[in-house]
């Protein structure tokens, strides 16, 4: 669930004196936690498919209604099992990858040749997001992870609260609503890459359609037992020639 | 400034009571909630016509209110309307504009034409800036062929090939631009509008229950109540053990209460 500016500045009216407030020489209280996110990234899907995991975002950082930046790359792999795409305030994601480098190059160091299953990194980011949720401080994201580990697949997802859930389809903003009826519909547990693929291009085209902060340029990360790839950018092709979008007043004239 | 009761004799609403009404809210009076119907209605245009769908819950908060309620309203012989909102204002405005119609059909000697329908649905609920909270999608065919339009309760409109309203108007719409063609047949119509309403049936909390169609041609109309529906109720007796399922071991019988047989006088009463 994302959670709406109103709700949170609510909260912060209640919660101005305690922690995270502190009040400085001029006597105002300065608040020192996020309220409400800036730069932000529009939805992620992802998919289990017969040999592994699919995850699917656009490309675009969003300033409010400007779309600021083009080239944001919002899927990371996080380790050799796993990838990660989120959707939200984007600071906060690349603060969750730093995390998660930390974590996997503690574990690269124990050198026990056991590496961290896509299962642990979503415990630790379900710790993560919850404790900042208790401390009224939370990383504004809705994460994706996927991974596949010793031929088990796992895909999981986890909110700015501390929600967290595992499927076989899962998706972040208006995908939940514009995609996962889609992916409720078509998803089948033995579809092919191909197939795998053309579902999610389905899906972020009629997001593209009707998601207005969206953009037409695309990745896609595959997981497989062999590891993490996160194709180029693609766009996908659009078809705005509906004949009845050409004059919709012809046969109401003076309509407006 | 108003005296009070200029306002409903200049038409449209009198909003001299707001302030009162905000400060007994204020003071913890709780207004009553109204019927919603949460809802998904969608129209679609085909080779041949218009095909309207809509879903069959009306809510009340968080309750559901009837599980079968009629959201395809009828305008005129060759014009239906789905509604969306408040009940109360989708069935008074689609009522009040389709007796304007009948007028109209014996005032003109013609049939009505949908963007007449579409003229009296905005007008009316642009004069009442948005409070007559119905959304409507308006479909029919007349001599110029077939129509599709959605209403907004503010008063604009929309004319397009394929449309969506209500809060599952999002899963339904998703449907669409997935699998909508330019001229389709009536079985495809049929079928993709029908899978519109069962994303909304099954992806919306507010909308639930059958499915109706209903498939405006040059022809006619076909009004299809409860064309699906895939949320029947499952009668159980909660258990399914056959008489003899059990074997009986033993046998013991013991009377709760001795029987006493009267051998002369009269039986006591009961």
């Amino acid at each position: 669930m994302e959670h709406t500016i109103e709700a949170f500045k609510r909260e912060e009216s209640l919660g101005a004196r305690h922690s995270g407030a502190a009040a400085a020489s001029d006597g105002k209280i300065h608040i020192e936690r996020t309220q409400y996110p800036y730069v932000t990234g529009s939805s992620v899907l992802g998919i289990k498919y017969k040999d592994g995991i699919l995850l699917a975002a656009d490309m675009a950082a969003s300033y409010g209604s400007t779309k600021r930046y083009k080239s944001f790359q919002r899927l990371k792999p996080v380790g050799k099992h796993a990838v990660i795409g989120a959707s939200g305030e984007m600071s906060d994601f690349q603060q969750i990858s730093t995390m998660l480098d930390e974590l996997t190059l503690r574990d690269q160091m124990w050198d026990d040749s056991n590496t961290l299953g896509p299962h642990e990194i979503h415990s630790y980011l379900n710790r993560i997001m919850y404790q900042r949720r208790n401390k009224f401080d939370p990383l504004w994201n809705n994460i994706i992870l996927g991974g596949v580990k010793n031929g088990k697949k796992y895909l999981g997802v986890v909110s700015m609260i501390g929600v967290h859930f595992e499927d076989d389809h899962v998706a972040t903003g208006f995908g939940q609503h514009l995609a996962r009826p889609e992916l409720r519909k078509q998803w089948r547990a033995d579809m092919t890459l191909e197939e795998g693929v053309r579902l999610l291009e389905k899906c972020l085209l009629v997001l593209y359609y009707r998601d207005r902060s969206s953009i037409n340029k695309y990745q896609i990360a595959k997981v497989t037992e062999e590891g993490v790839t996160i194709s180029s950018p693609f766009a996908i092709e659009t078809n705005w020639e509906l004949e009845a979008f050409q004059n919709p007043t012809k046969n109401a004239e003076g309509s407006w | 400034m108003m005296a009070q009761g200029d306002g409903a004799a200049l038409g449209g609403f009198d909003y001299s009571n707001c302030r009162r009404n905000q400060m007994l809210e204020k003071a913890g009076i709780k207004l009553d909630r109204y019927l919603k119907t949460g809802t998904t209605i969608v129209g679609l245009v085909y080779q041949d016509g218009v095909i309207l769908g809509a879903d069959t819950r009306a809510t009340e908060g968080d309750i559901v209110a009837d599980k079968n309620c009629e959201k395809i309203h009828y305008l005129a012989p060759n014009i239906y309307c789905c509604g969306a909102g408040t009940a109360a204002d989708t069935e008074a405005v689609t009522d009040m504009v389709r007796t304007q119609l009948e007028l109209h059909r014996y005032a003109t000697g013609r049939g009505s034409r949908v963007i007449t329908a579409l003229t009296m649905l905005k007008s009316h609920l642009f004069n009442y800036q948005g409070h007559v909270s119905a959304a409507l999608v308006l479909g029919g065919f007349d001599v110029s062929g077939p129509h599709l339009h959605t209403v907004y309760p503010h008063g604009s409109t929309d004319t397009l090939p394929f449309a969506t309203m209500g809060s599952g108007s999002l899963a339904a719409m998703s449907v669409f631009e997935a699998g909508f063609r330019e001229k389709m047949t009536k079985e495809e119509g049929m079928s993709l509008v029908s899978d519109a309403i069962c994303a909304g049936i099954f992806n919306d909390l507010g909308s639930g229950s059958n499915v109706d169609l209903c498939v405006i041609t040059k022809a006619g109309k076909e009004y299809l109540r409860n064309h699906m529906t895939p949320n029947q109720r499952v009668i159980t007796k909660g258990y399914t053990f056959k008489r003899g399922h059990t074997p009986i071991l033993s046998t013991k019988i013991v009377p709760l209460r001795d029987r006493v047989d009267v051998s002369e006088g009269e039986a006591m009463e009961e």
